[in-house]
């Protein structure tokens, strides 16, 4: 269930273009055309799938406040989460080398079709971002790390994959010429990040009511307990 | 003008305008737009982003000759989350909670595509003292579009600039809420940050006839 809720949330609700604007750079330079799109939106989803879970494990087994502990209880006050900017940029950079050489070898046909991208993604807000997002929103183990890398990069596939067909079709329309291009570019990626805001109580909906019925019920219990022994008390 | 000449003036004043990182080179917005729904947020990030890349051009441009180009991608990485690791703890102990509001986005600099840009376009190519200067230049543009965004969207959003209430109070109704004006909530949202750099582009383009594309 948290699988799930995860899953919806970061690629709806918590969408990398639409509610944080990463990765806006190669989302604008790259959706010309829709092949483009899906090869570059393709390798977002495949390096984000690799270097979440590994800035996990390197957040929580390194860099957070304890993390050091593992290694002996001296070790066990040391705090380096200062330095996780540099570590994350630097695994990002690596990892998307070592992807590249090794899709390079073992399948040429998937080379040809992602590997111009890859450089362009050490880059890419969107990787880095989603490895600051994971370490600001605490995510408790690696399968969720896992889940969060995946569904974000198939949240940026989508958004990318929209404004590309988007702006295939706009060609054809009447734009004011100081609009074209990137200007409409803008305002049809602003219109959609409004149409993805109705998202927003897909999964919250339901349960708000619930959660603080109970609480006043456990928390009049309570009371007819500390009434029942105030009298007793009195008595 | 001893110290600058003529050439160096144009590297500072071309990207305030007609070669504008933002609205001409599209380079850096994914920062520019998440942060702009307070205008004291888009100036400390256009301080942090003017630091990091005046200091980092001349680092990269300094050391252009001795790295290998394979591996510049790296490097580059490094020196700027190295710059990047010094404003986010210098904000951290002065600022506290102006750096929880800028939140990861102080990280996303690293990645800012107007950094790594301007790296490759310029400071590998370039000495020390031009490198500097674009770096100043093409931060002061990206701060103007910053600037701007951040001031219709706090003006119009929550009616202050800066935190001060400037058109009065809305829950009193003195001010121009005396006369039904109402905050623009929506302003403060992101669809509207897209928005409205669209339509600086829409303003920009609309005045210089030779930036519009076909």
């Amino acid at each position: 269930m948290e699988h799930i809720e995860l899953f919806f949330k970061s690629i709806f609700i918590d969408n990398m273009v639409f509610a944080t604007f990463l990765g806006m750079c190669s989302y604008l330079a790259v959706s010309k055309k829709v092949t483009t799109a899906v090869g570059l939106g393709a390798a977002v989803i495949f390096v984000m799938a690799i270097t979440v879970p590994l800035n996990w494990l390197l957040d929580t087994y390194l860099l957070k406040d304890g993390a050091l502990a593992w290694l002996g209880p001296e070790y066990a006050e040391y705090d380096l989460s200062f330095l996780s900017f540099i570590m994350f940029i630097a695994t990002i950079a690596t990892m998307v080398q070592l992807v590249e050489i090794i899709v390079e070898k073992f399948s040429p046909s998937l080379y040809n079709s992602l590997g111009i991208f890859l450089p362009l993604i050490a880059v890419n807000c969107a990787i880095l971002g989603g490895s600051l997002f994971m370490q600001s929103r605490e995510i408790q183990s690696l399968g969720l790390a896992f889940n969060y890398g995946v569904s974000s990069g198939i949240g940026w596939f989508l958004a990318i994959l929209a404004i590309a067909s988007i702006r295939e079709k706009i060609r054809y329309s009447n734009v004011p010429p100081a609009l074209r291009g990137l200007g409409i570019t803008f305002i049809v990626t602003g219109l959609m990040a409004i149409g993805f805001m109705s998202f927003g109580g897909m999964l919250t909906g339901g349960d708000e009511e619930e959660v603080p019925a109970e609480t006043t019920v456990v928390i009049s219990v309570e009371q007819q307990n500390d009434i029942a022994n105030n009298t007793k008390v009195i008595e | 003008m001893g110290l600058l000449s003529k050439r160096d003036t144009k590297l500072i004043t071309d990207p305030l305008a007609d070669n504008n990182p933002i609205t001409i080179q599209v380079l850096g917005i994914c920062s520019a737009l998440a942060i702009t729904a307070e205008l004291e947020a888009s100036i400390v990030m256009s301080i942090a982003v003017l630091f990091v890349l005046g200091l980092g051009n001349v680092v990269i441009s300094l050391m252009r000759n001795i790295i290998p180009s394979k591996i510049r991608i790296i490097v580059q990485l490094i020196v700027v989350a190295t710059l990047v690791i010094i404003v986010d703890l210098v904000l951290k102990a002065f600022a506290y909670q102006l750096s929880k509001t800028l939140s990861v986005f102080v990280g996303l600099i690293i990645t800012n595509c107007i950094i790594m840009g301007r790296f490759e376009a310029f400071a590998l190519a370039n000495g020390p003292w031009k490198s500097f200067l674009d770096g100043i230049g093409n931060s002061l543009g990206y701060a103007v579009i910053l600037i701007i965004v951040g001031f219709f969207r706090e003006l119009l959003g929550s009616g202050s600039l800066l935190g001060f209430p400037v058109l009065g109070d809305a829950i009193e109704k003195t001010g121009v809420y005396a006369y039904g004006y109402e905050n623009n909530g929506f302003m403060l949202l992101a669809p509207m940050a897209l928005i409205t750099v669209g339509l600086i582009i829409w303003v920009q383009r609309n005045k210089s006839k030779a930036l519009i594309e076909d």
